[in-house]
């Protein structure tokens, strides 16, 4: 039931808390979605499950196992922009993956192994509906068709969470409507446990199974930085009565605009 | 209508020519006018005589070569910053990229490497002399002493700019400091340190002249300033256009490599 555990962590930059106490379990197969105001550690959340970041105290651990302190191939990522290899066309992208373990010296595959990562990654790119654009590299592709295939690069690896920092935050509203059809659809399809930082209360709606609201609920004038965000809300979201998390709904509204 | 909204159209070939054709006439009408003062004037040569002189360089055959002397030069001059530019960019791709790739390398190697950077080359020409004589070695040496420490911290620099989000992305894919620096850093890399050997041609071609002219038997500098000895003005000016113009072809050939192997480097931006 317990896939990550998260044991009080805090994470403090000098005399600067950013984040208090954060106690969680997330089970597997569960879509998180975090939000919460700018700058109380959302980000700096999903970073500590990325590795790229380690927290000042307390521990994180997936699968019973702490976590490692760097990133690796557990925890897939896809930025809001970036993520890309300008280098590489769209299939050669969701390669790179499979290529970096098969080929531990030139990080290259040839002849027959080739063919069958092909395959498999032509596979991919399917499902996230880019099959006829898997020679283009990707500054010929738009800002959606680019997400999607940040998100097939990612889920080539198999990661045991995905993290999506952001991911829709700069695509214009029919293509985000897109993406979260795309997005819930691999989730149930792979069976995904995902973490979604937004800052669109609907879409954290819509998308999570969980919703995980970040804020500073302590405040001291003299010195703001003293005391860290700290998970204010944390609800489960039934992907089946959809229509009943008006009240709630009210609720989370009030605590962001503070 | 505004002067920045104004292009040229269809006289534009004709305006890139034409500062070209305006130096050639001055030039001819002032050669003129000396030779009408001077019939033996050897500051302004006529066209005539240089075109004696081209004639003379790209037939007479050099005694220790017996090739033409203008071959000879090209190939002597060609050779060497070949050979510089070569090491150059073999040094500056590796120190470049351990630099920028590697936090603990950087923190080691890059404030020598800046400090390195700002010795001036010429000045420890005398010690390249001393050291290789006046061999071959000596005048590679000026132009990769000269043309290294750029390439290497263009290189650092371009390596760095990688945005960190592709890095993380690379590392939750699987791979390893090696494959990322192979399959990222490299081809990130590459078509950047073209571009910034480009810039360091009119570098390198200075540091080449330089050292020609100062120790050698043959190659381009040397023939010019070996020439100046005798005014001979009529082999010094094809010469000089003649330089310019490999330079200027070295530099459209690097151009058009970065376009046919790097295909995705102009669309990036």
């Amino acid at each position: 039931m317990s896939y990550l555990q998260i044991r009080n962590v805090w994470k403090t930059y000098g005399d600067n808390v950013v984040l208090e106490k954060i106690n969680l379990t997330i089970a597997q197969g569960e879509f998180c979605t975090l939000i919460g105001p700018s700058g109380c550690g959302k980000s700096t959340f999903l970073r500590m499950l990325m590795g790229q970041d380690t927290p000042s105290k307390g521990s994180i651990l997936l699968d019973g196992k702490p976590i490692s302190n760097e990133p690796d191939s557990d925890r897939g990522v896809v930025f809001q922009k970036y993520a890309l290899f300008p280098h590489l066309k769209a299939l050669e992208n969701v390669m790179l993956g499979l290529e970096m373990e098969k080929s531990p010296l030139l990080g290259k595959v040839f002849g027959a192994t080739r063919r069958k990562m092909k395959a498999e990654a032509m596979e991919m790119l399917e499902s996230v509906g880019l099959a006829h654009s898997a020679d283009k590299y990707p500054s010929e592709l738009s800002g959606g068709m680019q997400q999607r295939l940040s998100i097939a690069q990612a889920l080539v690896k198999k990661p045991k969470i995905l993290l999506l920092d952001e991911p829709f935050g700069a695509l214009d509203p029919g293509s985000k409507a897109d993406m979260h059809v795309l997005v819930q659809g691999l989730w149930k399809k792979y069976g995904l446990t995902i973490f979604m930082v937004t800052h669109d209360v609907k879409e954290a709606f819509e998308l999570g199974t969980r919703l995980l609201v970040f804020d500073k609920v302590r405040n001291d004038p003299h010195s703001p930085n003293a005391f860290g965000a700290i998970i204010v809300n944390d609800i489960k979201l039934d992907k089946n009565k959809q229509k009943n998390m008006g009240e709630d709904h009210v609720g989370i509204n009030e605590t962001i605009s503070e | 209508m505004r002067l920045i909204n104004l292009d040229a159209g269809r006289f534009s070939p004709l305006l890139k020519i034409l500062p070209f054709v305006i130096l050639g006439l001055i030039y001819w009408i002032a050669a003129d006018a000396r030779h009408a003062a001077n019939p033996d004037d050897k500051l302004l040569p006529t066209f005539e005589v240089i075109a004696d002189a081209v004639v003379m360089m790209t037939t007479e055959v050099d005694e220790l070569t017996e090739e033409p002397i203008l071959f000879t030069d090209t190939v002597a001059s060609l050779k060497r910053i070949g050979e510089g530019l070569g090491i150059s960019v073999i040094i500056g791709l590796f120190f470049g990229i351990i630099q920028g790739t590697l936090p603990i390398v950087r923190s080691l190697l890059s404030p020598f490497s800046a400090a390195i950077s700002l010795i001036p080359p010429i000045a420890i020409l005398p010690i390249l002399l001393i050291i290789f004589g006046l061999e071959e070695p000596a005048k590679v040496a000026l132009i990769v002493i000269g043309v290294t420490p750029f390439l290497i911290r263009d290189t650092q620099q371009r390596a760095l700019e990688i945005p960190e989000e592709l890095l993380i992305k690379v590392q939750t894919l699987g791979a390893s400091t090696w494959q990322i620096i192979l399959r990222v850093v490299l081809p990130h890399v590459l078509p950047r340190l073209l571009d910034a050997l480009r810039l360091s041609l009119g570098a390198a071609w200075l540091f080449l002249i330089t050292a020609e002219a100062i120790a050698s038997s043959e190659g381009l500098g040397y023939r010019i300033f070996l020439m100046r000895r005798y005014m001979e003005m009529d082999v010094i000016f094809p010469y000089v256009i003649w330089i310019t113009f490999l330079a200027y072809m070295m530099d459209l050939m690097l151009a058009i490599l970065i376009r046919k192997a790097f295909p995705w480097y102009r669309k990036e931006k």
